[in-house]
């Protein structure tokens, strides 16, 4: 899951492509999980990450972390084709 | 260390024409408790989907009603719409504060009666009165407010066979300048209709000219409408006086005062443009007695107020089943709650809000319910926080109407708890089981056995 | 004499192809010579181009929207005071008047003035109750009916002919030559708007606007007609001349006079072959054309203030003929990181 690089995040939860030029908002949660992603930590990871710090199941995690990777790639934050990595 | 509370990643995308509200102060404040007690422990304890009625918020909206009214008016008179809710609990909260009952059924004045209601201090209305139905109304010397020339002969030849006097009213429709004009419920004012039918009632022998009624539409948001009818009942009565030298009893002036609910397709929230009871006590009461009636005779003002009067004193309490993402972009969340037992959610916007606290982050949500059924949806579109499976949510002002026009389909339907003046629960309506259900089914013998 | 700084909250800067009004009139603030306008924006959304000027704005902050109604709005406005302390607020957008009359009492308590019209004088200009002001006050308007549903247009079209200007309740409208597309509009409008659905008679003629100000005693503080030069497809002035119609003005001050109009608006009117003007719709607030007003000598902002503030204003006598305006649009280089911040906070 590779995220792209260039993408800026801001403390505030702003999110710019500096590609495509658009911009986002993002909970703390898609900030963290962002941030996870481009220091190239894996779904496995992030997952326990997750977990770890936070009071919810795993079940949960896995469908809403599966869900916002759908959302990245929609909006051409993560590269398509290399999704099939990890 | 204690685990932080877990809220799904969100990412949207920013648009110009969009406005966000990510960073702005939350919209919403969570409701965690209904006067005192957590709604959390209150699904724990009774269930989800769960009726919650507080009986102080009904004592404080017709004492408030009541003053609004009588300190403008010497007599005046409430009389509960038992189709609003006709639930025993919440029906004698009303007879306890002094409210007499308005029923429009036979079986909704057999409730009233049950309830302890006197015959003559129920008002009963509606085209569809059985003979059996007017028989015990006459006899009961209850108050008959007369739909129809039909009807009418029917209670006079009734009256007639009891050798018995019946106290009536007509009701009348006109046109108040509001639409749509609700002309087929009683005798039109502006085509002589209602003054057809007075001239009969005056000249029958066993029919007893007590009233006027009227009932001019619901969820009206317009009190100057109220001051229009109320005139033209004056001119009525006074019409009356002139003929035949009677005077009426009372004005019955309905109810249909709007709640503080947001109709759809309504550009400002019902909060904002419902008119206050204030303003409509002081619409009907100063168009009364700047009317022609002699001072020392002002008619009994009747009030039938319900969706005002009940609205707010009801919550609706539900968990989310799952949440969804539709196939064009769309969040979705599946309730507990649906059109089932949330049918106002068909013609309101209801104000819903999380029963936990959130963060100010929001999404775009369609609402369904539980149904397997298309028309299921609570709410095409709605800015919620983020809400987690299981986790809570409170529907706000449900009390008029979904506990009665509310459909056991697909599913039963759930508890109703009264919280009471001391923060106390009571169950006043059980939830439906499928024996509650079967025992009003038989099958055939024929049909009782099969191999599949 | 040192010039009293007065705190000023200012809605509709969107400054766009339909514009609002709220970038000139804070053009007419700053330029006012009573006192130093210190200006806050008020904004709905985050590319309202007056939120990034900030030659004309100190600081702009998001409120929610007139449909999340008027007690989140009071909840947004009690933060921003904590922080601004402002002592008049100008409301620039129609939807907005309703909720911002209603909280004027509360706002006042804040320590922030508003002048504004009186909720019976908002109700009676309404497009609905147009025939009735007309009659009341003995002014000359448009036939026009109100309908629920299209097909009770017959009943009308004899009494107003076609083509037939097919109107929402608050906003939008069209002209309607045939059955079609009245209702081709009725639905395009009353999906939006809600019902119901106004049909007026088209007026022909000659289109002119009047801006002003009532002092709530039935005094006119204001008043500047306007002729449109070029309309833009949507329907907005892109260019109009101030002009010195006697009969404009008599008109205009005879609508004050009579309905005490307190604070300011807009008169839209229709001049006949005859001569004869016909009002066509109220607006209760400055119009995005004020600049004009400005530019011709009656700084309506200005006195607009000093009304709210409780000041004693004296009435603008004259203005200039033969000044107009031509509007233009101008392209700002933003920061990404001011766009953020909007986006984000809701404050920049």
């Amino acid at each position: 899951m590779k995220i792209n690089k260039h993408i800026a995040v801001s403390d505030s939860g702003f999110v710019f492509n500096p590609v495509t030029g658009e911009s986002f908002t993002a909970n703390p949660m898609g900030i963290e999980i962002i941030e996870m992603l481009k220091k190239d930590q894996t779904v496995e990871e992030i997952h326990a990450a997750v977990l770890d710090k936070y009071h919810t199941d795993n079940t949960t995690v896995e469908k809403d972390v599966a869900e916002f990777f759908e959302l990245l790639k929609n909006f051409s934050l993560i590269d398509r084709h290399e999704t099939t990595e990890n | 260390m204690e685990k932080l509370r877990y809220e799904r990643p969100l990412i949207k995308r920013l648009d110009g024409n969009m406005p966000n509200k990510f960073g702005m102060r939350s919209d919403y404040t969570p409701k965690t408790h209904i006067e005192g007690v957590a709604v959390k422990d209150l699904i724990k304890q009774y269930g989800s989907p769960l009726f919650v009625i507080s009986e102080r918020q009904i004592r404080d909206n017709i004492r408030k009603a009541r003053k609004a009214f009588e300190t403008r008016y010497p007599r005046v008179q409430f009389a509960w719409s038992y189709k609003t809710n006709y639930l025993d609990a919440v029906c004698r909260t009303f007879h306890q504060e002094g409210s007499w009952a308005e029923v429009v059924s036979g079986f909704e004045y057999d409730k009233a009666l049950h309830n302890g209601v006197e015959g003559s201090k129920i008002i009963f209305n509606g085209p569809d009165k059985s003979s059996a139905d007017l028989e015990k109304a006459i006899n009961n010397n209850s108050l008959i407010h007369i739909d129809h020339l039909d009807e009418l002969y029917k209670i006079q030849e009734l009256s007639k066979k009891q050798n018995k006097t019946a106290r009536v009213a007509i009701r009348v429709n006109m046109d108040t300048g509001i639409y749509p004009m609700w002309d087929r419920f009683g005798f039109n004012y502006e085509n002589g209709q209602a003054w057809t039918a007075i001239n009969k009632i005056m000249q029958s022998e066993t029919l007893e000219l007590v009233g006027l009624h009227t009932h001019i539409g619901t969820f009206m948001l317009s009190p100057n409408a109220y001051a229009t009818a109320a005139y033209k009942l004056a001119e009525l009565a006074r019409n009356i006086r002139l003929k035949y030298n009677h005077e009426i009893n009372y004005i019955d002036m309905g109810g249909g005062f709007a709640s503080h609910n947001t109709l759809k397709g309504a550009y400002l929230p019902g909060t904002d443009i419902s008119p206050s009871i204030n303003e409509f006590a002081e619409a009907i009461t100063t168009a009364l007695i700047n009317s022609d009636f002699p001072q020392n005779k002002l008619p009994l003002l009747i009030l039938e107020t319900g969706r005002a009067l009940i609205d707010d004193t009801a919550f609706l309490l539900g968990s989310v089943i799952t949440n969804k993402r539709l196939s064009d972009g769309r969040r979705s969340t599946i309730l507990d709650i649906g059109v089932n037992i949330l049918f106002t959610s068909f013609w309101y916007d209801h104000k819903i809000t999380p029963a936990q606290p959130f963060t100010q982050y929001t999404e775009d949500t369609v609402l369904y319910g539980p149904l397997c059924m298309n028309i299921d949806v609570v709410r095409e579109n709605i800015n919620l926080p983020l809400l987690n499976n299981g986790e809570h949510l409170v529907v706000h002002n449900v009390g008029a109407y979904n506990m009665t026009q509310w459909m056991q389909f697909i599913t039963l339907r759930p508890r109703v708890v009264m919280i009471d003046t001391n923060h106390q629960e009571h169950v006043i309506r059980d939830n439906e089981t499928l024996k509650s259900l079967l025992d009003l089914e038989h099958v055939p013998d024929h049909l009782t056995k099969f191999d599949l | 004499m040192k010039r009293p700084k007065i705190r000023i909250g200012v809605t509709g800067l969107n400054a766009i192809d339909n514009p609002g009004p709220g970038v000139p009139v804070i053009r007419g603030l700053l330029e006012a010579k009573s006192f130093d306008a210190h200006i806050i924006g008020l904004a709905y959304e985050s590319l309202e181009p007056g939120i990034y000027m900030h030659d004309l704005v100190n600081k702009t902050y998001q409120i929610p929207y007139p449909s999340a109604g008027a007690d989140q709005l009071i909840d947004r406005l009690e933060y921003i005071q904590e922080k601004e302390h402002l002592d008049v607020i100008i409301p620039n957008f129609d939807a907005e008047l309703y909720s911002f009359i209603k909280l004027s009492p509360r706002l006042k308590k804040m320590g922030i003035h508003t002048f504004l019209p009186t909720m019976e004088q908002f109700d009676e200009r309404l497009k609905v109750n147009l025939p009735e002001f007309g009659e009341k006050y003995g002014i000359h308007v448009p036939k026009s009916e109100v309908i629920y549903q299209v097909n009770d247009h017959k009943k009308h079209m004899e009494k107003l002919g076609w083509p037939v200007v097919v109107k929402g309740k608050y906003y939008d409208a069209g002209i309607a030559y045939n059955a079609d597309q009245l209702a081709g509009y009725f639905n395009k409008i009353s999906a939006k708007w809600g019902l119901p659905i106004i049909l007026q008679e088209f007026a022909h003629g000659t289109e002119y606007n009047v801006t002003g100000l009532g002092d709530g005693h039935g005094n006119t503080i204001s008043a500047v007609p306007m002729r449109k030069q070029y309309i833009t497809d949507k329907g907005k002035a892109w260019g109009g001349i101030a002009i010195t119609d006697e009969k404009l003005l008599n008109l205009t001050r005879k609508f004050i006079k009579e309905t005490k109009w307190r604070g300011a608006f807009e008169l839209e009117l229709m001049k006949n072959k005859k001569g004869q003007f016909y009002l066509l719709e109220i607006n209760p607030r400055i119009p995005a054309w004020v600049y004009l007003a400005v530019g011709v000598g009656q700084n309506i902002p200005e006195a607009y203030v000093n009304l709210a503030m409780g000041k004693e204003v004296e009435a603008f006598e004259t203005f200039e003929s033969g000044k107009m305006f031509v509007r233009y649009s101008w392209d700002m280089i933003v920061n990404l990181s001011d766009f953020e911040k909007i986006s984000t906070l809701g404050e920049l």
